[in-house]
């Protein structure tokens, strides 16, 4: 299939009314809930497509001969301040910000123009109307408003919107940029983790976050499964650390693989501010922040996956980046696998369940059944074993509605929108 | 001598040595680490460049603009020559 339609990034924005996407092909397509219909009460509206848009195109960048691809990273949201909606979007090199607005009504009686544009003869004009405004089909526009680049030598990884609303960072493997969302001539370094000598090179930085309410306080995450939180006020260049969370490893178990796999893939923040969780190949671990030493929740995703990772090595999967995220409440967390399946750990129950987003579940209204993988042994009815399944169908990317129990999981090139049952 | 059960990721290790016996003795990291800050980089250099040059004297260019999997040196697309993509398409999928 269409190579460019490969979904790279699934964000809601504040209110949970609009859902974007990013693409393979540097595109951005923004969903739309319905407005809740009174007569059917017994469901959500549905999200539809509101808007598309081209974010960025391919570049080559001819004195470091290096190719830029134009597959969307990350797309992160602006609160609401005004009629027009906001999103910052960026590839490896470009981050933009974008300007949403609808356009419902259009002026119409002009005095000098025909209503298709053309200018009136003025010797024809012999009497003055007062132009108004009529409705019209409702268009939505997107507009670039600003373009923040040059700034990143590394392919940028994460970007964050500070809770002050006015600054917000990019993080590329060595570094992070801090900028102002008005200027784009100019961006802070905060974070250079680039040694003198490249050869001295041990990790590099894989993700990055603003606290949401501390507006000093930020985490980045590292590949070899570190996480350091930083606090700006402490100097301008944040190369020191103010906490360093890392779970001691047994060094027993140490193997070829463990470094690997112990790269975090991913880092957010609680809706509180008081927990961050982190993706690893394997699991999904919830740390505290007053504790550095260890995380106080571990999930495992794929447990089973351990004892193959030898082939997962040799067809590149165990370098695939798995994205999570909390709902509106903080209990439960949420993460993709494979054969298209997806976790959800509920953290006060500690049940979790597997499911499914596939095109044979996809008749509207039916109940997801859970899944079952088999690691070992006799293999169950309705079980999957573990060799069965399709490591293609990888669910990288999924987004939980900030209110509502309504999720998005993004496979390869298709959307799938989830809501629970409503009685 | 006792032979103690490997733990499944030590197995995984051990098959992988196996199949890999060059395989650098540190555990894997560094190379995986400069593979990643080089993603997209097409010519490691000008003397790459000029090798590629001279070997494309003697063949003709493709017309479908150079295979993403070549090994550098090998080919060398001119500006002109570097891949067109094919003009946006405003509809995604997902929004068809």
């Amino acid at each position: 299939s269409y190579t460019a339609d490969i979904i790279s990034t699934v964000e809601f924005n504040h209110s949970g009314e609009l859902l974007a996407t990013g693409d393979k092909g540097g595109r951005v397509v923004i969903f739309q809930q319905e407005q809740e219909n009174k007569t059917q009460s017994h469901s959500r509206g549905e999200y539809n497509v509101y808007s598309t848009f081209q974010s960025h195109e391919p570049e080559f960048d001819y004195l470091k001969s290096l190719e830029i691809e134009e597959k969307i990273n990350k797309i992160r949201w602006l609160p609401q301040k005004n009629a027009a909606q906001f999103l910052l979007s960026t590839n490896d090199k470009t981050i933009k910000l974008w300007k949403i607005s609808e356009r419902d009504k259009r002026p119409e009686g002009y005095n000098l123009k025909e209503e298709d544009g053309r200018y009136r003869d003025p010797t024809t004009v012999t009497t003055l109307r007062v132009p108004v405004f009529r409705p019209m089909d409702l268009m939505v526009e997107a507009s670039p408003r600003r373009i923040f680049a040059n700034a990143h030598t590394y392919h940028i990884n994460s970007i964050s919107i500070n809770s002050d609303y006015e600054t917000y960072l990019s993080a590329d493997d060595l570094r992070i940029n801090l900028w102002h969302l008005e200027i784009t001539d100019r961006s802070f370094n905060i974070v250079d983790i680039k040694p003198a000598n490249m050869e001295e090179l041990t990790e590099v930085i894989t993700a990055a976050e603003f606290h949401p309410n501390s507006c000093n306080t930020f985490v980045y995450s590292s590949s070899k499964g570190t996480i350091r939180l930083c606090d700006m006020r402490a100097s301008a260049l944040c190369d020191r650390h103010s906490k360093l969370f890392e779970e001691p490893e047994d060094p027993s178990n140490r193997s070829f693989f463990s470094e690997i796999i112990s790269s975090i893939s991913d880092v957010k923040f609680s809706h509180s501010g008081r927990y961050m969780m982190t993706r690893d190949y394997l699991s999904v671990k919830i740390w505290d922040l007053n504790m550095e030493n260890r995380p106080v929740e571990t999930y495992q995703v794929h447990e089973y996956l351990r004892s193959k990772l030898c082939s997962l090595y040799e067809n590149d999967c165990i370098f695939d980046k798995f994205e999570c995220c909390w709902n509106g409440s903080d209990s439960i967390v949420m993460t993709g696998s494979y054969n298209n399946f997806f976790r959800m750990f509920d953290r006060n129950t500690k049940r979790d369940i597997t499911l499914e987003a596939s095109r044979e579940n996809n008749k509207p209204r039916t109940v997801l059944k859970p899944r079952k993988v088999c690691a070992s042994g006799k293999r169950k009815k309705d079980e999957i074993s573990v060799d069965s399944l399709d490591f293609n169908k990888k669910i990288l990317h999924t987004a939980w509605h900030p209110k509502e129990n309504i999720i998005a999981v993004a496979t390869t090139n298709n959307l799938y929108i989830f809501q629970d049952k409503m009685n | 001598q006792e032979k103690e059960t490997l733990s499944p990721e030590r197995a995984e290790e051990a098959k992988l040595k196996a199949k890999y016996p060059t395989l650098a003795q540190k555990p894997g990291g560094s190379d995986f680490l400069m593979k990643r800050l080089q993603k997209g980089q097409k010519y490691f250099d000008s003397g790459d460049y000029n090798m590629a040059e001279a070997k494309m004297k003697n063949k003709q260019l493709p017309s479908a603009g150079p295979d993403k999997n070549l090994v550098t040196g090998d080919h060398i697309p001119t500006p002109q020559d570097l891949p067109q993509r094919k003009p946006s398409l405003l509809t995604s999928k997902l929004a068809g």
